[in-house]
């Protein structure tokens, strides 16, 4: 399984998900720069967190119209597996990869705690590793994660599975509509979520509950 | 040379907490009878040439492709 990671200047959570994915995978994934306009044979790509182009404009805006994502979407067409965390998201949203938008934290504060997950759907490449309902412990660190879609394609998520993740337990950190954490695009190849599984893989986190995500994207999953 | 000014605002019905904080800090204010209040963005723009029409046009193609997420906001384009 290769992958590759994204980086666009201002995102600082690529270090993190090199080493989640290096530490899991075994092997390190290629990089691929915002003006690259091709992207090598891989079978995930990943989108990091961050602060692109300093949020400016509205977050992940600058990042979405740069080259390299027209390469992202190409491959996310041919169904390479893609995956947006935090500003990745945003990313993916800007970029009309996934539907929605993510707005400033109702709180209008930057939030960076432990939330809980529910898995709301355990079949997709991104979950097969979780059960279905699990509840899962995740850290979150942002400022705009507050997922909001017209009531049309918010029935179409929740009506076709591709609400993934939910904030659980009361624990929505950012108002974010129907608690939504993370969704797959209509084909599932494309995952976009708020929370950073990849800051919990291993004791030394304090916990693994991210790290079954990874082995799901990577075809580890036993 | 042609200057436009372009406002972004949100949809109605799509929650402004930015809005909502600022309405809340006129009434500390002491401002009474505000009602609400939504926040947007202004973006005044300088273009080269003299036709009015084709700046017009790429006004809005600038809204549609980055100066505006049209899934949460509108856009409006003014040549001054």
């Amino acid at each position: 399984m290769k992958s590759a990671i994204v980086l666009l200047p201002g995102l600082n959570r690529d270090r993190d998900m090199i080493a989640a994915l290096t530490s899991i995978s075994g092997h390190k994934p290629l990089t691929v720069w915002e003006t690259d306009t091709t992207i090598p044979d891989v079978d995930l790509i990943v989108i990091p967190g961050g602060f692109s182009y300093g949020d400016y404009l509205r977050c992940g805006a600058i990042a979405a119209r740069m080259p390299v994502m027209r390469a992202v979407a190409e491959k996310a067409k041919k169904g390479v597996l893609v995956m947006g965390v935090c500003n990745g998201f945003q990313i993916l949203v800007e970029a009309g990869m996934l539907p929605g938008a993510l707005m400033r934290n109702t709180s209008l504060k930057f939030v960076c705690r432990e939330v809980k997950l529910s898995v709301e759907n355990a079949d997709t490449a991104f979950t097969q590793a979780y059960r279905q309902g699990q509840v899962i412990r995740c850290p979150v660190a942002h400022h705009d994660g507050n997922y909001y879609a017209d009531p049309e394609t918010l029935a179409r998520l929740e009506g076709d599975g591709q609400v993934v993740f939910r904030y659980a337990e009361g624990t929505n950190p950012n108002g974010s509509i129907n608690d939504i954490a993370g969704i797959v695009d209509h084909s599932g190849n494309v995952l976009g979520m708020m929370p950073h599984p990849e800051n919990l893989i291993e004791p030394a986190h304090g916990g693994s509950d991210g790290r079954p995500l990874f082995e799901s994207v990577l075809g580890l999953a036993a | 040379m042609i200057k436009a000014r372009i406002t972004v605002t949100l949809k109605n019905g799509v929650l402004d907490p930015q809005g909502k904080a600022i309405e809340h800090a006129l009434g500390a204010l002491g401002f009474d009878g505000v009602g609400q209040v939504r926040q947007g963005k202004v973006f005044d723009v300088e273009l080269d040439g003299a036709d009015r029409a084709r700046a017009e046009a790429d006004l809005k193609a600038m809204c549609e492709k980055l100066l505006a997420n049209t899934v949460i906001e509108n856009y409006n384009v003014t040549l001054t």
